[in-house]
């Protein structure tokens, strides 16, 4: 037993309980992306239920906006494109435009038990807002309105409210629950692009210029699962916007 | 550092024993709350470095952000 035997020895126990510390540390990063991230959208998604409902309860104010920052952020406008054909414009349902809060609730009937607690929507996505819940990009279309209702939501993690949206086929239903409406849209398609293929977020995607007679809805999230190297874009367009107080929509029934 | 550590905490074996699970809570707590909040977005399947004030890099931002 020599003196720089006891140092080696040290210095090569030091650097095996860091590596495994480092291990062990990676391990627990693993579960708080893929078990504890979902717990806090859990928490988001209860709080946003609970302030819609609480919301949507009370009676509009005249003169006053039915959901906070109604009449705030400039540049989102409830009138449809001047010269666009609008023959049959169903009542736009006031929504909320307030980053980070919730509008709108979805349901699709196509994913079964994922209904039993649909997501509430919130405007915006930035990494804050997509942790509460899907996240409508702000400026493009509301829900109801002409032109194209962008919606963006985690594939995995933060409950990965848009995990199973690989199994939506054309003609399945998506509806949108505002305050006053229900908006039912139909896939149309889907379909697996670049990263960077911003245009499928235009009101006529794929054409900057076109002006929007459809009123259509884009959802986006990543793909495949647990990768960011490609975008799963998922299709609709609306086909009926129903007031609430009567029957839920057709495509409901039976959920 | 974990031998140090053991010898280190006072109160015996029942109070090592305590005191290294209160040590363990500390840091995993430390962990979920500030540590791995701060380094996803660094992740390249949450990568939020780029602008999101423009239309074209906000995609980007958006996109990563949803592995």
């Amino acid at each position: 037993m020599s003196r720089t035997g006891d140092v080696v020895r040290t210095g090569l126990r030091g650097i095996g309980q860091t590596l495994i510390t480092l291990g062990l540390v990676m391990l627990l990063f693993c579960f708080y992306e893929l078990k504890f991230t979902n717990v806090i959208t859990d928490r988001e998604q209860g709080r946003l239920t609970e302030e819609l409902t609480s919301r949507w309860a009370q009676p509009v104010v005249p003169g006053e906006p039915a959901e906070p920052g109604e009449l705030g952020l400039p540049g989102e406008s409830a009138e449809p494109v001047p010269g666009a054909p609008d023959p049959a414009a169903p009542v736009v349902a006031p929504v909320a435009r307030q980053l980070g809060s919730g509008f709108a609730i979805m349901r699709i009937p196509r994913l079964g038990r994922w209904n039993d607690k649909p997501p509430v929507v919130v405007e915006g996505v930035s990494v804050e807002n997509l942790k509460r819940g899907p996240g409508h990009i702000p400026g493009t279309a509301l829900p109801g309105e002409i032109g194209n209702v962008v919606i963006s939501g985690h594939r995995t993690t933060y409950g990965g409210p848009f995990n199973r949206f690989d199994e939506l086929r054309p003609g399945d239903a998506v509806v949108l629950e505002t305050r006053d409406m229900w908006f039912t849209y139909q896939v149309t398609g889907s379909k697996i692009v670049a990263p960077t293929a911003v245009e499928v977020t235009l009101p006529v995607p794929g054409n900057a210029t076109a002006i929007p007679t459809k009123r259509l809805l884009t959802m986006t999230t990543c793909n495949p699962k647990y990768s960011a190297k490609q975008r799963l874009i998922v299709s609709a367009e609306m086909v009926s916007a129903e007031p609430k107080g009567g029957a839920a929509p057709a495509a409901l029934q039976g959920l | 550092m974990y031998g140090w550590i053991w010898r280190t905490l006072p109160g015996g074996r029942p109070g090592k024993v305590l005191g290294s699970l209160a040590l363990l809570a500390a840091v995993v707590a430390l962990l979920f709350v500030y540590i791995f909040p701060a380094i996803e977005p660094l992740l390249p399947f949450s990568d939020v470095t780029v602008d999101t004030e423009e239309a074209g890099t906000l995609w980007f931002a958006v996109g990563l952000d949803l592995g």
